[in-house]
């Protein structure tokens, strides 16, 4: 292992013994939080998925929806294991994302963004119109909390746990994903679309598959958001809840595993410090969003780059990028 | 049989035509050139064979296989795989990654495999063919440098290499010495021979610089107005009375 590797390889084992150690040493607040901020993780990790190939949608959080309702109905019905009601529900969102991506894999870029907040909007509200099914506006109630053998997850402690591994597992998935080889199919179809037929990738068939993998793990997402709060409502998933996620990916950038995650934890410090400004929280996201957009439109995670460029001891000129990727492979 | 059977293939663009029932056979281990002045229709041509444009009429046969109004991903994976006139590429992936990644359709992909990581190590083998594929074109030494730092020259061969890496039994190159200077343009053409001579591949090439042609073709297609205007060697084209009014307004074609 390099250096690099190893001071990542600590950097992460810190991490990790600290998500350990946190439920024992914070307040019940803090550890809802943290529970929603590894929820949110499996999320917006997802949603890079589909955006690797370049499709940005904007029905992401509906897809996290099926999740959710899935698992809401499904308990209602039977009383399946929680280990069962997650990767259902994810299978469920999965197939729903294959489908309804299906009519939208004509359409590209911003033509794309529309298309999907149209067709998410339609699958939201069948949620409101079918009260019998899903309950209508007022959503459904009384989804358990799941347990695992003898464990109640209702209790906070369990709970985050059981978030935690199923995160850290998603994670891993989703990241070795993006450095697999597919992964690299999914990035050349967004770098050059036509160069990528050309060779012989099928574009549309990759870009369904991106964004069905990207609605699985929303999927999981929605299921554990609805153990966790017990109900769930068509507002959960509406286009606020989307434009938080479009912030946390333009705060951290696309382009990397770790721009999602770096957006989405600064986003939450910002979210928890700004609550006495209740109502002006609109606008300073708003603000945020704009500021990224048009200073620093590769997200946080761009600055990264630049500060290694900085600190790089005579890597300068041309050979600079050339050399630090070839340090990588 | 021919390896590139072309028949009646029409294509209009609204009132258009810009490629008139026209009908080319290629054999196997042919160097074509296919030749025209501008707007002649060589480049919808071109998009019509690889699937980028569907022919109004017409069939396209690929190795016993009727190919038109298929996708171009399908196409390349039959084994026709073109080049582009622009310098197309993966620019921020070195020129090893390149070949690499477009290695993709003798790669069988799955979520499945990059989950288990079962996939790094067929990149083996892979990395072994791109390895060679790379040195044939001679752009060893570039191996990890970036794709957007290499010289126009290099780009268009590392396009080339990319074509390459699909493994096609015939590979058409767009204009592949546009915008090179004399030495790049002598490599190239060493380089299009010996795809032909050592790797026993089927070239078709669309090229304006008519030494280039002259020199690597040994036979020529002649397309003017969409229409098939003549086919033969390349010293029976350029003393062609309708070939030199057509291309040259009746000047000699310079050799």
């Amino acid at each position: 292992m390099t250096r690099e590797n190893w001071i990542f390889a600590v950097f992460l084992a810190a991490v990790l013994a600290a998500a350990c150690a946190a439920p024992f040493m914070v307040r019940p607040y803090s550890l809802e939080i943290l529970i929603i901020f590894m929820i949110n993780l499996i999320l917006v990790c997802s949603y890079r998925i589909p955006a690797m190939t370049g499709d940005w949608s904007l029905s992401h959080v509906v897809m996290m929806g099926v999740g959710a309702y899935t698992t809401a109905l499904i308990s209602q019905q039977w009383e399946l294991s929680i280990l069962l009601t997650v990767p259902l529900s994810a299978i469920v969102a999965g197939i729903v994302g294959y489908i309804i991506v299906m009519p939208m894999i004509r359409t590209r870029g911003f033509g794309f963004f529309i298309a999907s907040f149209a067709i998410g909007e339609f699958v939201r509200l069948t949620w409101v119109k079918f009260r019998d099914v899903f309950g209508g506006p007022r959503g459904m109630i009384g989804i358990p909390s799941g347990e695992i053998g003898a464990i109640d997850l209702f209790f906070p402690v369990p709970k985050y746990f059981f978030v935690l591994v199923i995160a850290l597992i998603c994670l891993t998935i989703m990241y070795r994903l993006g450095r697999s080889r597919i992964g690299s199919t999914f990035t050349a179809i967004y770098k050059d679309e036509e160069l990528a037929e050309a060779i012989g990738i099928n574009v549309p068939h990759y870009r369904a598959l991106a964004f069905a993998t990207g609605t699985f793990f929303a999927g999981i997402a929605g299921a554990l958001l609805a153990h966790h709060l017990g109900a769930i409502d068509p507002k959960n998933f509406d286009i606020n809840t989307m434009v938080y996620l479009i912030i946390w990916i333009v705060v951290g950038g696309s382009a990397t595993f770790w721009g999602p995650i770096v957006g989405l934890i600064v986003m939450t410090f910002a979210f928890e410090w700004s609550r006495p400004l209740l109502e002006w929280r609109p606008l300073l996201f708003g603000g945020i969003l704009i500021f990224f957009l048009v200073f620093l439109p590769g997200g946080l995670e761009s600055l990264w780059g630049k500060i290694r460029d900085r600190l790089a001891p005579r890597g300068g000129g041309g050979e600079g990028p050339a050399s630090s990727a070839a340090a990588d492979e | 049989m021919a390896l590139l059977e072309i028949k009646g293939l029409t294509k209009r663009f609204g009132g258009l035509v810009a490629v008139n029932d026209v009908d080319l056979m290629i054999e196997r281990g042919e160097i074509r050139g296919i030749i025209g002045p501008n707007g002649a229709g060589k480049t919808t041509l071109f998009n019509l064979v690889s699937g980028a444009l569907r022919p109004t009429h017409g069939t396209i046969t690929f190795d016993g296989e009727v190919v038109s109004g298929k996708k171009p991903s399908h196409i390349a994976s039959a084994g026709l795989v073109r080049t582009f006139q622009r310098n197309a590429m993966f620019p921020t992936y070195t020129v090893l990654e390149n070949v690499m990644l477009s290695r993709h359709t003798q790669i069988n992909e799955s979520l499945l495999k990059a989950i288990l990581g079962a996939d790094r190590r067929e990149e083996q083998k892979n990395l072994q063919r791109s390895r060679e594929i790379i040195e044939f074109l001679e752009l060893g030494r570039y191996e990890n440098e970036l794709a957007e730092n290499l010289s126009h020259g290099h780009q268009r061969i590392l396009g080339i290499a990319n074509a390459l890496a699909a493994e096609p039994k015939l590979i058409m190159l767009d204009e592949p010495v546009a915008g090179m200077n004399p030495t790049e343009t002598a490599m190239v053409t060493d380089h299009i021979r010996r795809l032909r001579d050592e790797w026993d591949m089927t070239v078709v090439l669309v090229e304006h610089d008519m030494r280039t042609v002259m020199e690597t073709c040994e036979y020529l297609s002649v397309i003017n107005f969409g229409k098939l205007l003549m086919e033969g060697s390349p010293e029976e084209v350029s003393e062609h009375p309708e070939v030199i009014e057509a291309y040259l307004g009746s000047e000699e074609i310079e050799l």
